[in-house]
């Protein structure tokens, strides 16, 4: 009998090319998505060296960082000239760069532009047991559907697109679990921020994480997206959710998806892909669900996570001497003091967004919570930015558009908007911003500006009251809200 | 790539746990398509603070950096290891990287050492007044008081460090193993490749 194996080492034996002595590995990939940010200087290498592309079939560029998310096109269906003249040349190098090198552009008008990390998925472009890479560190997203996707740096951008491998050698394996059941009110969103907490953002490091247990299985594939997006902010480079019905249910008949023979075949070797009994892994941690509330980011870091029924906490009571430190920089930089009650942390802007949150069952969540109510006096910008233009179109098919509207939010273009502030989106310097993005650095969302990460419902609950809330307040049952 | 065999110099005591590459380069140097001129974006949000160590004119031009635990987390962006070589600076030694950025500064020769915080705070001190040198061909970091650290690196990553190696250059190399492991997938999993949209 062979010895059992985990679902990674599944996906890295097949995609393995070659292995020297010292155990590195050319590891085959299936799948490159490729941004305007981190390709121009990739490209340049390849002119420079007089290299092709290797495989342009299995690579699809879209630009998404820099875009604005307000229209694009004037009513002559002629392009609106972007701003920023940075912004336009990194536009302008892909739209020269991919033609020049046989890559389909899904352009900055096209009804399917939009993130990366959403596109991907929503095309079929992601693929379970596939290995995917993409200049951007939430590539790991892509693992909710059981792709080994990981981020990557220009150089290795490059060098993907010259050879379609990379040189690596294998990581270890972190099984996370999280056994039982959500409670009312608490999202993948939550999850994934308790995740971050239980392991702080190096945690992970070295690691590729699968995500297995009770509310994983019964997870949508959106909300595995929320999931595995976030693996990085633990430092796990990856993090696989293991491929079931609803990943088949989920891809089926996506555009860029087998379809066929190819469809049967690809189903019945993915129906393979799963951790052995027995198999064992370097590290695993559980968590309980009842455990988990609505969560809410206090400081600097993703790690920095409290129940929105929790308090700052005091730099003091980290036992860690740098911690204390990197906490007393934090709370100086976010204003708040030890002891106040996240509930009572006033906000000014609201961003329902970005590749962890700007899908369609997001955004009606949010919508639940605001559907006939509106936002409070003190917050000046209130942005949803849907995650792709097929997005925005179901969205307002449904009537979401409405809702938001309604209640005073901005309904924007797709791209990433405010999540980092590449485009005129963000949230300035000294105010506090609500956010479903997946960052708090420091200056992430502008120079000065304070996130706090939280869910989609929770975003809107803030957005009502003008304060961090616990959306469990506003919402007293599960019939008003779909969370 | 530029080989780097031993680097001595001074080096700025950083220390700081945590940085994450937004605060190396803020998202809105990543504008660029060239690779060069980051240095004046690098630790932005650090040097509006009166005393930092990179407007210390004692540390102008250091080609070491001392950094904290888990550096280099959060964001791919390559341009975090463009800006430090911009800055000059050829090694970063700390307890811990992140996984991409120390892979990125490898792809750009800088050298990241690992040693643990024991080693690191005793050269936060040297650092203060005194040069450091690090020696790739013999993986140790030393001070001019007798002190000596000997790091781990990876083999093929030492060998190419040292040798300037172009990584793609050695991976077409393996040109005739990647076409076999093509046609072996297509006849295995034709199903690969996107279906035309």
């Amino acid at each position: 009998m062979t010895k059992p194996t985990t679902l990674y080492q599944k996906i890295w034996d097949a995609h393995v090319v070659e292995t020297r002595p010292d155990g590195t590995c050319l590891i085959y990939i299936d799948r490159h998505l490729v941004h305007e940010v981190t390709s121009p200087q990739a490209f340049e290498g390849l002119r420079v060296g007089g290299r092709k592309v290797r495989r342009p079939d299995l690579t699809l560029a879209v630009p998404d960082h820099n875009l604005p998310t307000t229209a694009r096109r004037d009513a002559n269906g002629q392009r609106i000239p972007i701003a920023n003249a940075e912004s336009a040349q990194q536009l302008a190098a892909l739209e020269r760069n991919a033609p020049e090198f046989g890559i389909r552009l899904i352009g900055d008008a096209d009804p399917e532009q939009g993130i990366v990390h959403v596109i991907g998925p929503e095309q079929g472009f992601t693929l379970p047991g596939t290995t995917m890479v993409c200049g951007d560190s939430h590539t790991s997203s892509h693992g909710a559907l059981g792709s080994l996707a990981f981020g990557i740096g220009t150089s290795e951008v490059e060098h993907v697109l010259a050879t379609q491998t990379l040189q690596l050698k294998p990581s270890k394996t972190l099984e996370v679990r999280v056994e039982g059941e959500l409670g009312f009110g608490v999202t993948p969103k939550d999850v994934a921020l308790a995740i971050c907490g239980a392991l702080g953002t190096a945690g992970g490091t070295g690691y590729v994480i699968e995500y297995r247990g009770s509310v994983f299985e019964t997870m949508s594939i959106e909300g595995r997206l929320t999931v595995a997006n976030m693996s990085i902010e633990a430092g796990a480079r990856s993090g696989l959710f293991a491929p079931d019905e609803k990943t088949f249910a989920y891809l089926q008949g996506r555009p860029m998806a087998p379809k066929g023979a190819d469809w049967d075949a690809a189903v019945a070797y993915w129906k393979t892909l799963k951790t052995d009994e027995g198999a064992v892994f370097d590290k695993s941690i559980t968590i309980d669900a009842a455990t988990i509330a609505p969560n809410v980011t206090w400081g600097t870091s993703p790690e920095d996570v409290v129940a929105i029924t929790g308090v700052v906490p005091d730099p003091e009571s980290f036992a860690d001497a740098s911690k204390r430190a990197a906490a007393a920089k934090s709370l100086d930089y976010m204003g708040l003091t030890p002891g106040q009650k996240l509930a009572e942390v006033p906000v000014e802007n609201i961003f329902i967004g970005s590749c962890t949150n700007s899908r369609i069952e997001d955004l009606r969540a949010a919508a639940s919570v605001l559907k006939g109510r509106h936002i409070a006096p003190g917050v000046k910008q209130a942005l949803v930015v849907p995650g792709s233009g097929l997005v925005k179109r179901q969205a307002e098919a449904e009537g979401l558009d409405g809702i938001f509207k309604a209640a005073g939010f901005e309904w924007r273009e797709p791209g990433c908007s405010a999540c980092l502030s590449m485009n005129p989106d963000r949230v300035p310097a000294g105010e506090r911003c609500a956010s479903t993005s997946n960052r708090n650095f420091m200056g992430r969302q502008g120079p000065g500006a304070r996130t706090h990460l939280v869910s989609p419902v929770m975003a809107a609950a803030a957005a009502v009251t003008g304060h961090l809330t616990d959306v469990r307040e506003l919402i007293e049952d599960k019939k008003g809200m779909v969370a | 790539m530029e080989k780097l065999t031993s680097v001595e110099g001074r080096a700025y005591p950083f220390g700081m746990k945590n940085v994450d590459t937004d605060i190396v380069i803020p998202a809105h140097w990543l504008k660029t398509i060239s690779r060069s001129g980051l240095g004046k974006g690098a630790f932005e949000v650090l040097r509006t603070e009166p005393g930092n160590v990179f407007d210390d004119p004692e540390y102008a031009g250091s080609p070491i950096l001392i950094a904290g635990d888990n550096f280099g987390c959060g964001s791919s962006r390559e341009h975090a290891a463009w800006a430090l070589m911009d800055l000059g600076i050829k090694v970063v030694i700390a307890p811990s990287f992140s996984d991409i950025f120390s892979g990125n500064a490898f792809k750009n020769g800088i050298l990241t050492v690992v040693l643990p915080q024991e080693a690191i705070d005793r050269l936060m001190e040297v650092a203060r007044t005194d040069p450091i040198s690090v020696d790739l061909e013999h993986q140790s970091v030393t001070t001019p008081f007798q002190d000596r650290f000997a790091f781990d690196i990876d083999p093929f990553r030492k060998q190419c460090l040292l040798g300037g190696l172009d990584e793609i250059g050695l991976t077409l190399a393996s040109g005739a193993a990647i076409d076999g492991y093509e046609a072996k997938a297509a006849r295995e999993r034709p199903w690969v490749v996107p279906a035309i949209a």
